[in-house]
């Protein structure tokens, strides 16, 4: 029995646009010129109980206005969509009651309240019967460890405590759903993992279905058996992370800074994407040569200020499955 | 005196509406007048008892405040100013070879010229038109009315530069600045005609700087203050505004030894 | 209903606390506000004493309809802020946050902030209501007192309803619309005075559109005695139910705009 039903949900946005200079503002207080935002165009997929699953793509693909229209803020054009059995934009409250969320831009604590105080608000909103309430929340303080921030008030908590406490906040009425935005944005390293460890401990230990959406790739592979893939309103893949990696060449950039702006530079295995801002973007397949033996070989033949080894950012990624894709005949589905 | 002191309470809300010195809504300030007009109507009906201003005078008064209310008595600090100080840049601005308070007087001056314009015209026409404004008693008292307009002008400027000076010793200024515009609303008769203020508190209020704001320019007008008596008024708006100035700039010239010694 | 009820307790008391979190800042906000506003009726009383009477109408008389107003006003001044403050809200994107809660996003907006420093026009108003009271003298009876606490209540229900109404527009434009805080404030100052010594346009719109005569004027005339029509003024503060429930449909229709659109 799937929690989450989501069959060809379609919705777009008009967009006001503003006319630049004077002349374009006084146009525009008579007639607007809309823009047409096709934020998704016709997105299907399910999950089911327990699942901790990935939602990705790039800046603008549609994962917000998903997220949106599973939360019932957000009315489709068109489509089909059950949450926990109900259509979550007819049954707001009904819905809203059973699912947690945490958006990572923003808290849903009081800002100069202590934590425990939000705690406690949020448990009159959600009408916690006080005894699970109060059993929950005792776990999940000692679970994050958030003893020592219980009395202090939100807007003094750095953001990895902030975050700890915003998840807690989703769980205390003991959703069975929860929906994830970029919960670890701006975090340092160590926070994300203590972070991931949790989410995982969430979900493993107390059933708790997840929709994780994320531009972070480490969040991903560190959490998620399955990872949809969304870009332009059209979802390009769902399947495992396996099968996702395995489309996709493996590849790593190697971004170099070097003395001489405009030198030279080449190398046999990591041919040039491009120079931007001073530096110059090589590729290479890291099962070909590992970056080690290729930083090396630059190295000695280059003078160097500085470089870098990266991942691919999403963006690119989706770009090439979705050119494989039209390459292969398939829409993406 | 206390007992007028906060008649303004109205006006002052009136005065909080208002999110820049230039923001009046055109309809709230109709909406104002006419209110007031109303009242004030009904007030003198309700007497045959003499009274200092005729009510036509009154409604000749009550429009004009509306109209050049932008110019005379907002004092909404010169926002970048106080951003400037805040943040402390204002260093730099005190420290260029420019006179400073000449700088901020202007800037004063042209912040108030376009919206009063853009609202006192139509708002005249309106109120001339559709709710009793008269025009001037006469040529001499019309000419001695522009002059005390731009009498008002002067002052008021001088008080908001005033103002801004204030700022670089406390930072308190805001309030500072909303207190003078409350006693300012008050006492240049922009809640109740000076006049009509019990007989005992006349003497004060012709002595402040305020009534040179709106009461002078607004009895010039009518009549109800005659252009023989034009001259005495306005040695006294420029006097005051004279004393303002100068002690504006003062202000500002110790303000600026006291930062540049404290090293901002 | 019942939770709801302690849930906007429980917000208020959040609200409370935070404001004496800062007594001192308290006492005088509540101190300025008592002055900016007390000087009112001090006003009215000069004017009177200079013109005799306001249309018949004694300072006692002006006082009761004076009182009645300010405090509806007061009151509803310090429920409404977070609706006060929508159109903020609403552009800072914090509004999604009210829908994710399983409560109605009124309640929420209304819990948001009781403002406590208007206890300060709050007190003046209500001693210009009990000292009027007294000067009235030999005209009470229970059932008129009700009726002060009816036009009360009434009054403040039309006030706040007129906030939630300029919230609403904020759904439509990014700025709160000058004209909403025209009509309220304007409002409050023609009620304080008996309605009909303003031009009959005036009057007009005040009774039919924003039903304040109903809150304020008609009410007075039942308690002071005064020629009105026969049943009218007992239950006109019902009004002001009327008229915020009217909003408050008003305001669900811009939710649900709200939702459809996206922001």
């Amino acid at each position: 029995m799937p929690q989450i039903v989501v069959e060809d949900l379609k919705k777009t946005f008009r967009v006001a646009e503003r006319q630049p200079g004077l002349w374009g503002a006084c146009r525009g207080l008579f007639a607007r010129r809309q823009r047409i935002v096709h934020a998704l165009d016709g997105i299907s997929f399910s999950v089911q109980p327990g699942e901790l699953v990935g939602y990705i793509g790039p800046n603008g693909a549609g994962k917000s206005t998903t997220v949106k229209i599973l939360a019932g803020i957000l009315v489709p054009d068109s489509g089909r969509c059950e949450v926990l059995g109900r259509v979550p934009w007819r049954e707001r409250v009904a819905t809203v009651a059973q699912i947690g969320a945490v958006f990572g831009q923003r808290t849903q604590l009081w800002w100069d309240l202590p934590v425990i105080e939000s705690f406690d608000l949020l448990r009159e909103i959600y009408r916690v019967p006080t005894a699970s309430y109060v059993r929950v929340r005792d776990e999940l303080i000692e679970m994050l460890d958030l003893a020592p921030l219980l009395d202090v008030p939100v807007r003094q908590l750095s953001l990895g405590q902030r975050m700890r406490c915003d998840l807690t906040a989703s769980l205390l009425h003991s959703p069975s759903l929860v929906y994830l935005d970029e919960p670890t944005i701006g975090l340092d390293a160590v926070s994300k993992l203590a972070l991931r460890g949790f989410i995982r401990r969430m979900n493993q230990d107390r059933g708790v279905t997840v929709l994780l959406t994320t531009h972070d790739m480490d969040d991903i592979e560190a959490l998620c058996s399955r990872v949809i893939v969304i870009s332009q309103g059209r979802i390009l893949s769902d399947g495992t992370l396996q099968e996702l990696r395995s489309r996709v060449t493996p590849e790593r950039w190697l971004i170099v800074a070097l003395v001489e702006p405009d030198g030279e530079i080449s190398d046999p295995d990591a041919p040039i994407i491009k120079r931007t801002g001073g530096r110059v973007y090589l590729r290479f397949d890291p099962g070909r040569v590992s970056a080690a033996d290729l930083i090396g070989r630059i190295a000695s033949r280059h003078a160097i200020r500085d470089l870098f080894v990266e991942s691919p950012p999403i963006e690119e990624m989706v770009a090439r499955i979705y050119r494989e894709e039209a390459a292969c005949g398939h829409t993406g589905r | 005196m206390r007992s007028y002191r906060a008649i303004v309470s109205a006006r002052f809300r009136m005065l909080l509406q208002y999110r820049a010195a230039a923001a009046a809504g055109f309809g709230t300030q109709l909406f104002w007048g006419l209110i007031r007009v109303m009242i004030f109507e009904a007030f003198y009906r309700s007497t045959t008892a003499a009274q200092p201003m005729t009510l036509p005078q009154v409604v000749d008064y009550i429009w004009l405040g509306q109209a050049t209310f932008v110019m005379t008595l907002t004092y909404y600090m010169d926002l970048d100013i106080m951003a400037m100080v805040r943040s402390g840049t204002v260093v730099y601005e005190l420290l260029r070879p420019l006179d400073l308070y000449a700088l901020w007087f202007s800037r004063s001056v042209a912040s108030r010229a376009a919206p009063t314009l853009l609202r006192a015209l139509p708002m005249l026409a309106v109120a001339g038109l559709f709710f009793g404004l008269r025009p001037p008693a006469s040529a001499a008292s019309g000419a001695a009315w522009l002059l005390s307009l731009a009498g008002a002008l002067l002052l008021s400027c001088a008080i908001s530069t005033l103002l801004s000076v204030s700022l670089l010793w406390t930072i308190a200024g805001e309030g500072l600045s909303q207190i003078v515009g409350f006693a300012g609303m008050l006492l240049s008769g922009m809640v109740i005609p000076l006049p009509l203020f019990p007989d005992w508190a006349q003497a004060v209020l012709n002595v402040l700087p305020f009534r040179g704001l709106l009461d002078i320019p607004a009895r010039l007008y009518s009549g109800n203050l005659p252009p023989s008596e034009a001259f005495p008024l306005f040695v006294h708006q420029l006097a005051w505004t004279g004393g303002l100035v100068a002690l504006g700039r003062l202000l500002l010239a110790r303000g600026t030894r006291r930062l540049v010694v404290q090293g901002g | 209903m019942r939770d709801d009820i302690r849930l906007y307790l429980r917000y208020v008391g959040v609200s409370v606390r935070g404001q004496m979190q800062y007594p001192a800042s308290f006492i005088m906000l509540s101190i300025g506000h008592l002055l900016a506003t007390g000087g009112e009726f001090l006003g009215i009383w000069a004017l009177i004493h200079r013109f005799g009477s306001l249309r018949g109408w004694s300072l006692a008389e002006v006082g009761l309809l004076y009182g009645i107003v300010s405090i509806a006003f007061s009151i509803s001044d310090a429920t409404s802020r977070g609706f006060d403050a929508f159109a903020g809200m609403l552009k800072r994107g914090d509004f999604d946050r009210v829908l994710l809660r399983p409560r109605s996003s009124a309640l929420q907006l209304a819990g948001q902030e009781l403002t406590m420093r208007r206890v300060g026009r709050l007190s003046q108003a209500l001693a210009v209501l009990l000292w009027s009271a007294s000067a009235l003298g030999a005209i009470w009876s229970p059932i008129k007192a009700a009726l002060v606490a009816g036009a009360i209540l009434g009054g403040a229900c039309l006030f706040f309803g007129l906030i939630v109404l300029q919230a609403t527009t904020a759904f439509l434009t990014t700025e709160s619309l000058e004209i909403f805080n025209t009509v309220t404030y304007g409002g409050v100052e023609t009620a304080q005075f008996p309605l009909s010594i303003y031009r009959p346009w005036f009057r007009r719109f005040f009774t039919a559109v924003i039903p304040l005569a109903f809150v304020s004027y008609f009410p007075a005339l039942a308690i002071l005695n005064r020629p009105a029509p026969p049943v009218l003024p007992w239950v006109a503060p019902l009004a002001g139910l009327i008229f915020l429930a009217i909003a408050l449909r008003v305001w669900h229709f811009g939710v649900r705009h709200y939702c459809s659109t996206g922001s």
